[in-house]
């Protein structure tokens, strides 16, 4: 009886909202982003993804490059980086190399960490710097007005291609894993509490994270190739366009054709870099870094 | 800011203004059609109907509705 009478009494219970006020610059609000961009779902899913870690703000620095995943930074209270173009992971890098305890997180897009920044991505999930980062895929250049991209699929409409895109896209997923990076998933801003957990799990692996999250660009991508709103977008893009690990598992291949995998996709343990660099500098008899 | 509330056990949901651009996201993943766009703005059309699921919230890309 009394197990019946608590969990009545549990769901009675009225849930708290999430308080964001901690981790948000006051004032920075409303940010800049198109009404319906996904990117301020996943904001929000990295902020309670950082809060469940339990550590303080001060532990935490965002880097980011250009573009409209790169305005991240600029809304969030923790230690942040607005960089060049592309060279987010270069600046990361040099950071995490100076300061090796601090969580390093990079914000950037498709093309800023595929096309512009594509040699210093493969570089640094090579080193297995223990760095996460996050990849808003949302198929398009969006701040610029909607050029296409290394992750546009064929057919899309975009800017530069009127009649259609003929390039294959990239893989993030696979060109990470392929890179060696340790821990390699797939979100979508639709799935919330899937790209929270795994963001959370991304920000404890030590060695690099890669995280390819799919998101939406009403603005450009939609309007281009016909989507009728931000909603219908989340719908065949995020949920109907992909599948998750488990899911997959038991269908057949001729249904997983053109879907995404979700989830987490590869995790393995292996020297981090400044670690071994740690190890370097005490044979070589120098002084521990600080 | 607008806020609906009602004396007994209903949920109170919280639209911020400043910050609601009108997408129409929460209103469409609602599962019960509580909300409502009117202009460029949510509204509470069904405020009975409201189970305090908070995917209105978790989905809003602007920090702009709560519900309690």
């Amino acid at each position: 009886m009394e197990t019946v009478t608590a969990a009545k009494k549990k769901k009675k219970e009225k849930p708290v909202p999430f308080d964001y006020s901690n981790y948000i610059r006051k004032g920075k609000l409303p940010h800049i982003w198109c009404p319906g961009c996904g990117h301020g779902i996943v904001l929000k899913c990295m902020l309670r993804a950082i809060a469940e870690t339990g550590r303080p703000n001060d532990d935490f620095a965002l880097v980011s490059g250009i573009g409209c995943s790169s305005r991240t930074p600029g809304y969030v209270n923790f230690n942040t980086l607005h960089t060049l173009h592309g060279r987010a992971l270069a600046f990361a890098t040099g950071l995490k190399m100076a300061k090796p305890n601090l969580k390093v997180i990079v914000t950037t897009g498709d093309g800023d960490a595929l096309a512009i920044g594509g040699n210093h991505f493969i570089h640094t999930c090579r080193r297995n710097l223990d760095i996460v980062i996050m990849v808003y895929n949302n198929f398009i250049y969006g701040m610029t007005s909607g050029q296409f991209s290394p992750t546009t699929l064929p057919g899309m409409i975009a800017t530069t291609s009127r009649y259609g895109n003929i390039d294959p896209p990239f893989d993030v997923c696979k060109m990470a894993e392929a890179a060696g990076a340790t821990f390699v998933a797939r979100g979508t801003a639709y799935h919330y509490g899937e790209l929270e957990k795994i963001l959370h799990e991304a920000i404890m692996h030590k060695g690099t994270a890669v995280i390819d999250i799919i998101d939406s660009c009403p603005t450009y991508y939609g309007r281009f190739n016909k989507f009728k709103s931000p909603a219908d977008m989340m719908e065949k893009i995020e949920k109907e366009g992909t599948v998750s690990v488990k899911q997959a598992s038991g269908l057949p291949p001729e249904k997983l054709e053109g879907k995404l995998l979700r989830g987490v996709l590869c995790k393995k343990e292996r020297l981090e870099y400044t670690e071994g660099y740690a190890k370097l500098i005490e044979k070589a008899g120098g002084s521990k870094p600080k | 800011m607008t806020e609906t509330e009602t004396e007994k056990d209903l949920p109170r949901i919280l639209i911020y203004e400043e910050l609601c651009k009108g997408c129409d996201i929460c209103a469409v993943f609602c599962p019960t059609e509580v909300l409502e766009l009117k202009g460029n703005m949510m509204t509470v059309k069904n405020l009975e109907a409201c189970t305090r699921c908070q995917l209105c919230d978790l989905r809003c890309p602007d920090f702009a509705i709560q519900v309690f």
